[in-house]
């Protein structure tokens, strides 16, 4: 069995009086493809804010290679190796391309002051590698985000390539961990089908551990090694995405229960 | 940024059919400003101030200006595709005149009421004066049908502009502003012309008790006319040649350019006189500080109002150390330290304050973090002014004796020697520049771009955005600090009121005029506000406006945020961020906008 990379251990969070999270517990091993659905408000988002560091949990604890990331900023967890992409896409949209994928690799990089001034041989170096990984993720996505591209702001973006531009930057960060939420939402069937493609050689070629939240149930097949399924922040069926489409629970999250079981 | 269209004209309206309602709305509009201009006393203390010798006097333009602005305005139209646009004619002027008229009709009933009731006590220019300068030599009804007419003459005048073409047009507009200009800068161009020899060019143009001569406004005129006519097109021409050009033809158009300003800036303070290298010196301290504040500011995007407070450190730290006269309670051991040796502590003790103040304040955002920055600023002012403190600050007596600055021996840079003040000013602003410059392109300086644009996000992508933002505090600390020993020196004497809030204030404003972010703006900022209108304290090149500075920055300030929110010189990204639509649309217009479908497949975007 592969080295169990992310423990989520017995996590809850409460807002006020209401539990978004409650009692979780998940593990992520190196190498997975794992997927988070469930319907709207399940607490999903919450799951992936807590584990980069902007929620932090009432109870429980999350390991990342056998170490805590409880009360760690979210730069702490990022330069540990875990990042993220956001739901409702968020660059830097008056940067270009490329200064967003390069200002992803901040915390892999630690030219300050001195160097930035005196122009040092270090410092040249440095700045020509960033500008080398960050064109290498962008071709990740064949000529889309590459060429005349890579000096546009991102703002100029369509909606497709501006998802594809926030994978991009989270992979920049050179992470063991990467946290896709809802990855193809709102894009068409063609280019969700090449994404998803794409999640694969995440894992294949860049050796990536992937969890993603994702809507999409076809895109959830294709690329699922195993199923998270949450309702109500707790979590009501894991397991091979077979197991868990035909498992009731799931159903009634997602459908509700059948009219004469209800009354 | 919109392209220009040649839209097809519909024949010119009849003259009366006019939007009565706007000319009323506009000539209401210019009244209120006419009338506020009266009772702000401008037309009746620049009365003294000869434009023209024994004709016009800057108080009369201080009214007649709204006039013309009131009659070309009503005829501003905004024309966008498809609609139907009438050819400019007669019926501009009349809505000109018409505007000008009602705007001077309102002027007209402040001097009836005026002659009528005593409102002496809240308004202190409600007096005899402003009743004079308002009924034009006679008698308040002479004035009032004077006033209609030239009210109507001016605004028709403005709204004859519409009818012109462009290139009269231009040519009137520049032979109006550049004899204005020539005849407002009769102290300073008479100080430059006695140290370049053309005193007798002087002589001519300008009469002997000031203002200009007949002879001087028709010389102007008819060369800054011949300027506009011939001269433009061709300087038009070579600025786009030079905007659009590329790669290394650009970096080495680029680098002749900055060789020309760097020339300039060693060779001009050489011809310039006493008092313009005066001017020059504290353009150049607030050039320093608005350089510092835009690290701050512009590029990390932390609102801090309290900017003056290093301002304040690097002057008293330099005066502490320099001066003998310190306060008393320091040890009598303490060495007079010579400028450049102190420099050292004063960038020490300025990054230490940075950090001091930062690390609280860092943590809060946006308007929080405003209020807390002014709160910080006014703190370290008032510590100095303490009589807590007074033994080391001097409380209110400040500390007076500092030396100027000893180069090597060579000279001594202090505020007898403007000029010398400059050279030392503008090597640190070089050093500011550099540092700006250098570190936008660095990895600290993507960093503060990212935190900028969305603090949270940044963080989530790996950067400390509490160690970056401090270290925008401090190198911003430390050029304020630079800043502040220079003014000491120059000064002599250093007190708490040199640093109060409007200090901050008005190195924001510098920011924003000139173009947050961008460092040829930010300089364009403090050569037209600090230079032209004047520092919170030091004279600009206008001093007759000196008692109105602040009103005109206030003034200019709103203009700036409804017409060019970026700026004077503005930086490319705050353009796009502020008029992201227009962007976005060229941007389409130049088939640049991205499409969903991959180009290496040469497939085209879906439906």
């Amino acid at each position: 069995m592969s080295e169990r990379l992310l423990t989520i251990d017995n996590l809850s969070v409460t807002f006020g009086g209401l539990h978004a999270l409650r009692n979780l517990d998940f593990h992520v091993d190196q190498g997975e493809i794992v997927s988070v659905i469930g319907p709207n408000g399940a607490g999903k988002t919450t799951f992936f804010n807590m584990i980069s560091g902007m929620v932090t949990p009432t109870e429980g604890d999350i390991l990342f290679k056998g170490e805590s990331l409880i009360g760690l900023d979210p730069n702490q967890v990022t330069a540990r190796g875990i990042a993220r992409t956001f739901q409702n896409v968020r660059l830097f949209a008056n940067m270009t391309i490329l200064e967003n994928v390069m200002v992803a690799q901040h915390c892999r990089t630690k030219q300050g002051l001195f160097g930035a001034l005196f122009n040092t041989k270090s410092f040249k170096e440095e700045e020509a590698a960033i500008r080398a990984h960050g064109e290498k993720v962008l071709g990740f996505f064949g000529s889309r985000l590459v060429g005349y591209r890579l000096e546009q702001p991102a703002s100029v973006l369509s909606y497709a390539n501006r998802r594809r531009l926030e994978i991009a930057r989270a992979m920049a960060t050179k992470p063991e961990v990467i946290l896709l939420d809802e990855p193809v939402a709102g894009m068409n069937p063609k280019e969700s089908e090449e994404l998803t493609a794409l999640i694969g050689e995440l894992r294949s070629e860049w050796g990536f551990t992937v969890v993603m939240i994702e809507h999409d149930m076809g895109v959830v097949r294709d690329v699922s090694d195993r199923v998270v399924v949450l309702d109500h922040g707790e979590t009501i069926a894991q397991g091979s995405y077979d197991e868990v489409s035909t498992n009731p629970d799931v159903i009634e999250a997602y459908l509700g229960r059948p009219a004469e079981e209800a009354s | 940024m919109s392209k220009t269209m040649t839209p097809e004209l519909a024949p010119p309206r009849a003259v009366l059919d006019q939007d009565w309602g706007r000319i009323g709305r506009f000539g209401g509009l210019i009244a209120l400003s006419l009338i506020f201009v009266a009772l702000s006393n401008m037309p009746v203390s620049m009365e003294t101030f000869d434009l023209i010798a024994d004709q016009v006097t800057l108080g009369d333009v201080s009214l007649w200006w709204l006039l013309l602005v009131a009659g070309f305005a009503v005829g501003k139209e905004v024309v966008l595709e498809g609609m139907t646009t009438h050819a400019r004619g007669p019926r501009d002027i009349v809505a000109g005149a018409c505007t000008g008229a009602v705007a001077a009709a309102g002027l007209s009933v402040l001097a009836v009421l005026i002659d009528n009731f005593d409102l002496r006590d809240p308004l202190i220019n409600w007096s005899p004066q402003t009743l004079e300068k308002l009924s034009l030599g006679g008698s308040v009804g002479s004035g009032v049908v004077l006033w209609l007419v030239a009210g109507a003459a001016i605004g028709g005048v403005g709204g004859s502009l519409h009818v012109l073409s462009e290139r009269p047009r231009r040519l009137f507009v520049t032979m109006l502003v550049s004899v204005f200009l020539i005849a407002i800068l009769e102290t300073v161009l008479s100080d430059i012309s006695e140290d370049i020899a053309l005193e007798w060019l002087a002589d001519i143009v300008y009469a002997k008790r000031g203002g200009l001569t007949i002879v001087g406004v028709v010389l102007v005129a008819v060369l800054s006319g011949a300027y506009s006519w011939w001269g433009r097109v061709r300087a038009q021409e070579a600025k786009e040649r030079f905007q659009s050009l590329e790669g290394a033809d650009r970096t080495r158009g680029n680098a002749i350019a900055f060789g020309l300003v760097a020339v300039a800036t060693v060779v001009l303070p050489m011809v310039l006189g006493g008092i313009t290298n005066e001017l020059l010196a504290n353009v150049g301290l607030f050039v320093l500080l608005a350089l510092g504040l835009n690290i701050v500011v512009g590029l990390a995007g932390i609102l801090d109002l309290g900017y003056v407070a290093f301002f304040a450190i690097g002057g008293y730290t330099t005066a502490i150390l320099t001066s003998p006269n310190r306060g008393e309670s320091w040890p009598d051991w303490m060495p007079d330290t010579p400028w450049f040796a102190a420099l050292l502590l004063v960038m020490v003790f300025a990054a230490l304050t940075g950090l001091f103040i930062g690390a609280p304040v860092i943590r809060m955002r946006g308007d929080y973090l405003a209020i807390v920055t002014l709160g910080f600023g006014e703190i370290i002012r008032l510590l100095f002014l303490s009589d807590w403190l007074g033994g080391y600050t001097g409380a209110a007596q400040g500390i007076t004796n500092i030396p100027g600055v000893n180069v090597f021996g060579l000279t001594t840079v202090k505020g007898t020697n403007p000029q010398a003040v400059f050279y030392l000013v503008a090597a640190f602003c070089a050093v500011a520049i550099y540092v700006s410059w250098r570190l936008e392109k660095s990895r600290l300086g993507r960093a503060w771009m990212a935190v900028r644009e969305d603090e949270s996000v940044a963080e989530a992508m790996g950067i400390n955005t509490v160690n970056v933002k401090l270290m925008a505090f401090v190198v911003g600390a430390v050029l304020a600090s630079f800043s502040g020993a220079i003014f000491a020196a120059k000064v002599g004497s250093i007190f708490p009121t040199s640093f109060i809030i409007l200090v901050s204030i008005v190195i924001l404003v510098v920011v924003i005029v000139g173009g947050m972010g961008n460092i040829a703006g930010v300089i364009a900022g403090a050569v037209v506000l600090i230079g032209v209108l004047g520092g919170p304290k030091q004279p600009g090149l206008l001093q007759e406006f000196s008692n109105f500075k602040l009103l005109i920055y206030g003034a200019l300030l709103i203009w700036m945020m409804l017409q060019k929110p970026e700026g004077l010189i503005p930086n490319v990204r705050r353009t796009r961020e502020l008029h992201q639509e227009e962007f976005l649309q060229d941007a389409w217009l130049r088939g640049e906008i991205d499409t969903d479908a991959d180009p290496s497949e040469g497939g085209v975007a879906p439906a």
